[in-house]
């Protein structure tokens, strides 16, 4: 009821945040050129002659988030500790979890905009060829689902400091954990220590994003990558929530 | 309104506030006072609910911050120190945001926001983002969010820090006249304000209430409330002082000036003979003339400075 309408409020007002600095504008341009440069030059789109965005578009997404959510996310928390305006925020009539939530939907629905906005990529591929939409949707679906992972973890270390590189670099650390460990170069060095060792490769790869993203590419929509997504970003947005806590108890 | 009991904040090994007691009621405006770092506003975050207390009880309006958070802030207004406010949004931006979260919609909202631009005079920067404001009217931009849902209790940590005299006179008639009907508790370290504003007066050091009261009884705290400041010719000091000693009223003089104009001194009086001390000197006066009597009332800064500072207390300012 009233829960909802003060998540709206926030998320309001963070979404304004974003478009009245130039921080919207630069970060679309910038994901819209990469995906741009990456999908026709060097996932040598056009030279596969495939009708998919599979392995020429969504491919990169792991690693354009790496860099480009942390930077979407490290004000969200951090700037509000900077300018003493967290003082205002959390004695307002609402709830921790209310601020969390609205300040984390909002920085996922414009990551969700900035995505969007390759839809001349879709275009392309429709014109050229009859591809399966179906799994482009899917592709999308696990793309902006892999955003949101990103960004909750962003969300902790934007709330660990008031310094917002220091969340940055920190949380790209952290996201580069979640993609190394399922990167293939790193799996086979795992499987270097031989079969005994197996339980660890695969403890470890079912922490990746690239894993738990490669079905959504294929166009699976498998519940266990869903839960895998939303697990991490409701244990990440709760990891907030502690820390926001921990640094009022003083 | 406001009941505080027993408040503690530690901070590690460091009681930031240390078990202080004390009520608000509607129509009271409280002056919260103390020397920098004294837990001024470590006491009102509690008060707010910004962080929990170590120890101790804050109620607000009959709900506790701790277990009704959501039902006490409704209740409040609150101004943190240095006033933040978001920068990147315009002074109408953030004053929508700010009614919307207070849960004011359509025309409830427009007529607080109205309401709070007219009060804290913000008609002129209303579209222009708070980024480029003066520190004066992003203070009241602050002041007009604490104000937007009209609350019944008012937290104000420092309300006329960094605003020129004008500007601080215009807060202090807000909050004077706010606080005919609504209970409000103020931190500042300017002791004019108080005279000007409170109903009542505590004065806080090292995280411990050292003085409760209305600024009239705190003033007759003061070792000066009562005293006697004379002026006479014809006399030296000398022997107007041996005078005044055998006076059964008086318990010290002393000479402050001597010069052609008069001799200028101080009396003390025993402290059973209150208002009797300057009609005493009056009657004594034979064989030179007054020129100037009057009775201190006693002065607030110097109480201030007996009580947080006790070791230079006798070093009082000489005026």
């Amino acid at each position: 009821m009233n829960a909802w309408a003060n998540i709206k409020t926030i998320t309001k007002r963070e979404l304004g945040a974003y478009f009245s600095s130039p921080l919207a504008y630069v970060f679309i341009v910038i994901f819209l050129l990469l995906c741009g440069f990456f999908t026709f030059m060097v996932g040598g789109f056009f030279e596969r002659g495939e009708a998919s965005l599979s392995s020429s578009f969504f491919l990169w997404h792991p690693w354009f988030y790496l860099f480009l959510v942390p930077a979407a996310g490290m004000r969200l928390w951090a700037e509000e500790r900077r300018v003493g305006t967290i003082e205002l925020l959390l004695t307002m009539p609402i709830t921790t979890w209310q601020a969390i939530v609205g300040k984390f939907l909002a920085s996922w629905l414009f990551l969700g905009l900035a995505l969007l906005l390759t839809f001349p990529i879709w275009l392309t591929v429709n014109y050229l060829g009859s591809p399966d939409n179906g799994i482009i949707l899917c592709g999308y679906i696990g793309s902006w689902l892999m955003a949101g992972a990103y960004l909750a973890v962003s969300c902790i270390t934007s709330a660990m400091t008031r310094n917002q590189v220091v969340s940055f670099i920190v949380s790209v650390v952290l996201c580069l954990f979640l993609i190394l460990a399922g990167f293939p170069p790193i799996i086979r060095l795992m499987e270097g220590l031989g079969h005994s060792w197996q339980w660890l490769v695969d403890a470890v790869t079912s922490f990746s994003v690239i894993t738990h993203f490669e079905g959504f590419q294929k166009g699976i929509l498998d519940s266990r990558d869903v839960l895998f997504f939303l697990s991490v970003i409701v244990f990440s947005l709760f990891s907030t929530s502690v820390i926001l806590r921990g640094h009022r108890a003083g | 309104m406001i009941k505080v009991q027993n408040l503690a904040k530690f901070f590690g090994a460091k009681h930031a506030v240390d078990d202080i007691s004390f009520a608000i009621e509607r129509g009271e405006v409280l002056g919260f006072l103390g020397p920098n770092g004294a837990g001024k506003s470590t006491t009102m975050r509690m008060i707010t609910g910004f962080i929990p207390p170590s120890a101790g009880t804050v109620t607000v309006g009959g709900f506790d911050i701790v277990q009704h958070p959501i039902q006490a802030r409704r209740l409040i207004g609150y101004l943190p120190e240095n006033a933040p406010a978001y920068t990147d949004m315009t002074v109408l931006g953030f004053l929508n945001f700010a009614a919307e979260i207070r849960g004011l919609r359509g025309a409830g909202k427009k007529k607080a926001i109205e309401r709070v631009v007219e009060m804290c005079f913000l008609e002129a920067v209303l579209h222009q983002s708070i980024e480029t404001l003066s520190k004066g009217y992003r203070h009241r931009t602050c002041f007009a969010q604490s104000i937007i849902h009209d609350p019944d209790v008012l937290v104000l940590d420092e309300p006329t820090d960094g605003l020129d005299p004008n500007q601080k006179h215009e807060v202090r008639q807000l909050i004077r006249r706010m606080g005919e009907k609504k209970a409000i508790i103020f931190s500042t370290h300017i002791l004019e304000e108080v005279d000007a504003v409170c109903s009542r007066a505590i004065i806080i050091d090292r995280g411990k209430i050292v003085a409760n009261g209305t600024p009239q009884q705190l003033r007759q705290k003061s070792e000066w409330a009562g005293a006697v400041t004379l002026r006479v010719t014809g006399i030296t000091g000398a022997a107007l002082s041996q005078k005044l000693g055998q006076l059964p009223t008086v318990k010290r003089a002393a000479i402050l000036r001597e010069e052609a104009a008069g001799v200028t001194a101080r009396i003390f009086p025993r402290s059973e003979v209150n208002g009797l001390l300057a009609s005493s000197i009056a009657d004594a006066a034979q064989g030179w003339r007054i020129e100037e009597l009057h009775t201190e009332e006693g002065r607030l800064d110097e109480v201030f400075r007996s009580i947080t500072m006790p070791d230079t207390a006798d070093k009082a300012p000489a005026k």
